[in-house]
């Protein structure tokens, strides 16, 4: 095949799962209101209990974004099971489709989606105080660190949506993504949870990112957890790209 | 391998863990024809299909698809088949257009030709009101012309048809047998898996019966039907108590007995000499039965014959013996 004709069927690939994102009503409803709740919540139920040394809104928003697109990024497992498990599978690979094609479709599609909530989050946060000072390049960097770490859950999503047998264990996945950022220092300071938690929080992806963000958004230099949260990221996404390729193979032979 | 022969398996066998589900298939299809692929639930037929287009590597022998071996040369066979599974291939939340265009797309067609491409095929299969509705919205029937329709959209030489019409209405069950039947006439080669005996009678040039994972029998549907005697001779009984009566009588020449309507059938070759002699052996009071007629030998009859169990479709409370 082409490189013309690789890309040609990576970017129909790429349609098609931007349509049937912005067409499944229920996702696209949780997406949205998601971010909106939980900011609700966070500030005004427990936010006036929890003491972060500054504004619990400049602490918070990275936690926000973070189980929104966490949650969103795994929804890649949904669709992706979707796929593997009606009968489209087999009309794809009758007709040559790649995998790679077929489960970058999604993952773009997630990145895309997500990056998208992830601009509703800080807009509702402006609404309700959040001023954050964040230089422009701070923010550039904000934001390729967090569409890196979408990107890697999507993948390892995907690598779940593809070995499951059914949609609603996908679903099981997202459950689990998306209560990783409780157990880090997203939403509260490591200092004040048990020591044994304290140590899962510190050795965990989400903590990276969101202390990478929180500078970053606030107008500091994220210094070496900058360098810690594209590790985790890259790490993630090379495994599950590994992962996913190995799975598709074995689930089909 | 001859040059007309489109489809051609040899000793294909597939186990699934412990379960073998084919068991040497051997298989040969003519260009421009009808086969059908006839078993019930379970037979292997939808492994054999899987085989033969591609998305299943079959543990012992081989098999070439328009020329090309299914195995070693995937892509070359993908080229000039298309395969439509048991479950419409479609997406949902997509147009009837839309999923069309997708396909074209992917069979490397450039934009405009996929998009006229597409409107020609939803025209070709009476779609083109529903073209820009989404297919959640659409009957089975749609569904399935849809199906049909994305798997022609490169003019494919084989085209695989898994059980093209469970669970559609007769209606459109008539419809999808009319493009079958077109599809034949246009001289692409058509293998298609049923459970429906008629189906295949309608369809086909040829048959083969699968019942686990092996062909039993093969052949046009009138040979098939002439090796269980070429007719029927089908008994009403008056009351229950004549129905045991006759039945004990028939014993092993019955080819079913269906208590509830009393009816007994009795293979026969359909000769008035042997229809006589049958009446009056087995009733020579001449009051238990009350009706007779003779039929010509359906494939269900042969199906019995031949495997000992009756097809799924033909679920009655008949008892068969």
């Amino acid at each position: 095949m082409s490189d013309i004709a690789y890309v040609a069927e990576g970017r129909t690939m790429v349609v098609r799962s931007l349509r049937l994102s912005l067409r499944n009503v229920d996702s696209l409803i949780t997406a949205l209101a998601l971010p909106v709740m939980l900011m609700l919540m966070f500030v005004y139920l427990f936010g006036g209990a929890i003491h972060t040394g500054t504004r619990y809104v400049d602490y918070v928003v990275p936690g926000v974004l973070l189980v929104c697109v966490g949650f969103g990024a795994a929804t890649t497992a949904v669709t992706v099971s979707h796929d593997m498990t009606s009968g489209i599978i087999d009309r794809f690979r009758s007709m040559d489709v790649r995998a790679e094609a077929l489960i970058n479709g999604h993952v773009i599609s997630s990145v895309a989606r997500n990056m998208a909530s992830a601009l509703l989050v800080v807009a509702v946060a402006v609404a309700i105080g959040f001023r954050p000072h964040g230089s422009p390049g701070g923010w550039l960097e904000a934001v390729c660190i967090l569409a890196l770490y979408v990107l890697a859950i999507s993948w390892f999503a995907a690598a779940i949506g593809i070995v499951v047998r059914s949609p609603e264990a996908a679903q099981g996945i997202t459950f689990l993504v998306s209560f990783l950022p409780y157990p880090s220092s997203a939403f509260v300071p490591i200092h004040t949870m048990p020591p044994a938690l304290q140590s899962f929080a510190h050795n965990q992806p989400v903590t990276a990112v969101a202390d990478t963000l929180r500078p970053l958004l606030n107008g500091a230099p994220a210094g070496a957890a900058a360098w810690h949260a594209i590790a985790w990221s890259v790490a993630i996404l090379v495994a599950s790209v590994a992962l996913a390729g190995a799975l598709f193979r074995r689930r089909l032979s | 391998m001859t040059p007309h022969t489109a489809i051609e398996a040899k000793d294909v066998t597939k186990s699934f863990g412990a379960t073998r589900v084919l068991d040497g298939v051997d298989l040969c299809v003519e260009q421009g024809t009808v086969f059908a692929l006839l078993g019930p639930n379970g037979a292997g037929k939808t492994t054999t299909v899987k085989i033969l287009g591609t998305l299943l590597v079959p543990d012992r022998g081989q098999a070439t698809v328009a020329g090309h071996d299914v195995v070693g040369e995937r892509h070359e066979v993908r080229r000039r088949i298309s395969l439509t599974g048991q479950y419409a291939a479609l997406d949902e939340l997509q147009t009837g257009a839309e999923n069309l265009e997708m396909m074209a797309r992917l069979r490397r067609l450039p934009g405009r030709t996929a998009r006229v491409r597409a409107r020609e095929l939803l025209e070709q299969f009476d779609l083109t009101e529903a073209a820009d509705r989404r297919v959640e919205r659409y009957s089975g029937g749609m569904r399935r012309r849809l199906d049909l329709a994305a798997s022609l959209i490169d003019r494919p030489e084989v085209i695989f048809l898994d059980e093209p019409t469970t669970g559609l209405d007769p209606r459109s069950r008539q419809s999808m047998w009319a493009l079958v039947t077109g599809l034949a006439d246009s001289g692409v080669t058509v293998l298609l898996t049923t459970q429906y005996l008629e189906e295949a009678d309608q369809l086909a040039d040829r048959i083969a019966v699968l019942d686990g994972g092996r062909i039993v029998a093969e052949g046009t549907a009138d040979e098939l039907k002439e090796r269980v005697g070429g007719s029927r001779l089908e008994l009403e009984l008056g009351d229950s108590e004549a129905f045991e009566e006759i039945w004990e009588r028939v014993g092993r020449g019955a080819l079913r007995a269906d208590r509830p309507s009393l009816t007994i059938s009795v293979a026969t070759d359909g000769g008035a000499g042997e229809v006589r002699a049958l009446l009056d052996e087995l009733d020579p009071d001449r009051v238990r039965i009350r009706r007779f007629s003779v039929e010509t030998a359906s494939l269900d009859d042969v199906f019995i014959a031949l495997t000992g169990h009756h097809t799924p479709t033909t679920e009655s409370e008949a008892v068969y013996v």
